[in-house]
């Protein structure tokens, strides 16, 4: 569709137009091949300036996760580009990838299942201190340990196995493990949703602290629409596979303008209890990624559904200043 | 008084065998729900909170065992029950819901025959009867279409709509208490929402008690009319659930609370509380919470605080809250200033 403008700073550390992702799915015959696919993630364009963090919400399925690792090319994208730094790492050899992992990195959500169980925590940052030549063979130690500090854990954790760890301090190793590289991008893909309420403080505190530190940038994927308030600068909602909404997060927690968005935050349970605010109930489910509705992909649920909704696709355009919404009644 | 209570816990105890071993990990769990009444229990994971639950319907582990205690069950104590008629109490009068509703149900067996099972199995009607049943259950609890829904797989459902399926089967045979453990934390919160709404609107036309176990306070506020916050295995606070919000007692409470990050607020740096959950096989003598807690003081790592009344319907078990309490701050500087002395007079003999 159409490509973010791009504006006149030339700060944006990452920009991407026209993101596709399609998986192809089974069926047709052997010979045939059947044309259906999942659209994880159909044409979404963004820029993430130096320095900001990016917060992307949307509800399980609506392609957030498939987006984050199309961007460090974990996945290959379908169409569209990848621009970082002014250069789009989709078109990247392999061999250019692996240096491109110093400067981009992701933290998952599950540190049990993303961390060798075999390897002590410091040998396997060294490793990667090692692979991408950070610093010198005999400043390793002192470098490993140092990065346990940063991300507070002590300097004898090196000598420990994962299983060792509690769950907060796992995500910690995680967190030490992309810094390890010393990046400029670090995707955090549910990264604190794993983790007791007391906990995910702890580590989203650890995160702010870092990024001040390191100067970093953020894309931060989560289904916990406070936390990412609580993180993000700019905030966009994705709705199976489409942007619908990009803002400043004062912009999209205070006016919310996609229907979509306002049904979202509704939904929130609030920890106060003095006032029931009137719910803006929505009905039904999120539709099969595999048969998307024609028009706008909301309009089956939408309460302002028009014709037009069903009929067109909703343009993703700028209503205020920085405020883009997808929606034909905006 | 019991005779009002729909199900009563007196002091509780639950623990493990571990080779030869026994942790207890509740320790000392008190609380009661009335008829129709919500009471919501919180705390972090470990805490003891699906232990609770467990421990009310008999489904503990074989190595698990109730080694104090009562629950009482309209008046019945239902630690003394055999498996037999433990399993008679089960899908009759309590039911209970489970987080992951991909694996509670049979994925080989339609949802209509799975709840229409559960019909059979309590109430001698027949098959047809049961499945008729099983189809006004599904248009309770909101699925479109009953009448075709009844023959579709578990697969074949959507996250939200299976959570449905599970409230239709345990709602089935018209229990007086449903247990819920984390009923919606596998769900979207659009879907949430739903649920919620579900189960508040079933449970005054059931006229039942819930017992619901989260992590969320968020959903507590929406659904609760009682709260236990728990701990290490240990009741912290319990109370109203305005009552919680507005004036939340206990340091761990506060701190939970404080710890969430708000919609409504702006905050650089979110609250936290310090630490972690203490190991159950090495838990602090005295208040488990005094490791991490910011007024502990000599007494709290020492002696095990009461439940103490501070305001109507709310208990909190802190010493801050007892009559002591000023004298156990004066022993406590007066330890930290002798402290301090004998740290600065006597010097390091080795």
């Amino acid at each position: 569709m159409q490509a973010e403008k791009k504006p006149q700073q030339q700060q944006n550390l990452l920009e991407i137009k026209g993101l596709k992702k399609y998986f192809p799915v089974g069926g047709g015959s052997f010979f045939k091949k059947d044309n259906t696919y999942v659209k994880a993630v159909d044409d979404v364009s963004f820029y993430v300036k130096q320095g900001e963090t990016l917060g992307i919400v949307g509800e399980s399925g609506c392609g957030k996760s498939t987006m984050g690792r199309a961007i460090l090319q974990l996945q290959t994208p379908t169409e569209g580009e990848v621009l970082f730094e002014g250069q789009d790492i989709s078109k990247f050899k392999p061999k250019q990838l692996r240096e491109l992992r110093k400067d981009i990195q992701i933290i998952f959500q599950d540190p049990f299942g993303s961390l060798n169980q075999r390897m002590t925590v410091g040998a396997m940052l060294s490793e990667i201190v090692r692979v991408h030549r950070i610093v010198p063979r005999s400043e390793e130690l002192t470098y490993v340990q140092k990065l346990l500090k940063d991300v507070g854990l002590n300097p004898e954790h090196y000598w420990r196995y994962p299983h060792e760890f509690s769950g907060g301090q796992r995500q910690r190793v995680s967190i030490a493990r992309a810094l390890a590289v010393q990046p400029k991008l670090i995707i955090c893909d549910e990264a604190v949703s794993a983790l007791d309420v007391s906990v995910q403080a702890q580590v989203l505190n650890l995160l702010q602290k870092l990024k001040r530190k390191y100067n970093l940038t953020y894309i931060f994927i989560s289904h916990d629409l406070s936390v990412v308030k609580h993180i993000s600068d700019r905030v966009g909602v994705m709705y199976l596979g489409k942007l619908v909404e990009l803002s400043d997060k004062h912009g999209i927690y205070k006016e919310p303008q996609h229907p979509y968005t306002q049904a979202l935050f509704s939904a929130i349970p609030d920890v106060s209890v003095q006032e029931k605010k009137e719910r803006m109930m929505l009905k039904g489910d999120v539709p099969s990624p595999l048969n998307v509705p024609s028009g706008c992909r909301f309009h089956t649920r939408c309460p302002l559904a028009t014709e037009q909704c069903k009929q067109e696709i909703p343009e993703f355009r700028e209503t205020k200043d920085g405020h883009k919404v997808a929606c034909h009644l905006v | 008084m019991s005779e009002h209570s729909q199900l009563e816990v007196k002091n509780l105890h639950v623990g493990f065998q571990k080779k030869k071993t026994f942790t207890t990990i509740l320790n000392g769990v008190d609380f009661s729900v009335e008829k129709g009444e919500t009471l919501c229990i919180v705390g972090e994971s470990g805490c003891g909170k699906s232990l609770t639950s467990l421990s009310v319907m008999g489904l503990l582990p074989k190595t698990g065992k109730v080694t104090e205690g009562q629950i009482l069950f309209d008046g019945e104590d239902l630690t003394e029950k055999s498996q037999k008629q433990m399993s008679k109490i089960r899908g009759n009068d309590i039911s209970m819901i489970f987080q992951e509703p991909m694996t509670s149900l049979n994925p080989v067996h339609t949802v209509g025959k799975q709840i229409a099972e559960v019909v059979q199995l309590h109430e001698k009607i027949s098959k047809k009867k049961a499945m008729e049943k099983a189809v006004d259950m599904l248009k309770l609890v909101g699925i479109p279409s009953p009448e075709q829904r009844v023959y579709s797989y578990p697969h074949e459902l959507s996250g939200g709509m299976r959570q449905r399926v599970m409230i239709a089967m345990a709602l089935a045979c018209n229990p007086k208490l449903l247990i819920a453990d984390e009923p919606t934390t596998a769900l979207d919160v659009t879907i949430q929402a739903q649920i919620l709404d579900l189960m508040n609107s079933l449970k005054n036309d059931f006229d039942m008690s819930i017992v619901m176990i989260t992590h969320d306070l968020g959903v507590v506020s929406e659904v609760a009319d009682k709260v236990l916050v728990m701990y290490a295995g240990k009741v912290v606070e319990y109370s109203d659930v305005k009552s919680l919000f507005n004036n939340p007692q206990h340091p761990y409470t506060k701190g939970l609370i404080e710890s969430i990050p708000k919609l409504t607020e702006e905050t650089e740096e979110l609250p936290i509380i310090p630490g972690s959950v203490p190991n159950p096989d090495n838990m602090p003598r005295g208040c488990r919470f005094a490791t991490r807690c910011p007024h502990a003081q000599p007494t709290c790592f020492n002696e095990v605080p009461p439940l103490i009344e501070t305001e109507s319907n709310h208990k909190a078990s802190c010493w801050m809250f007892d009559q002591r309490w000023e004298e156990i701050k004066k022993e406590g500087e007066a330890y930290a200033s002798r402290k301090e002395t004998a740290a600065t007079t006597e010097p390091v003999r080795n």
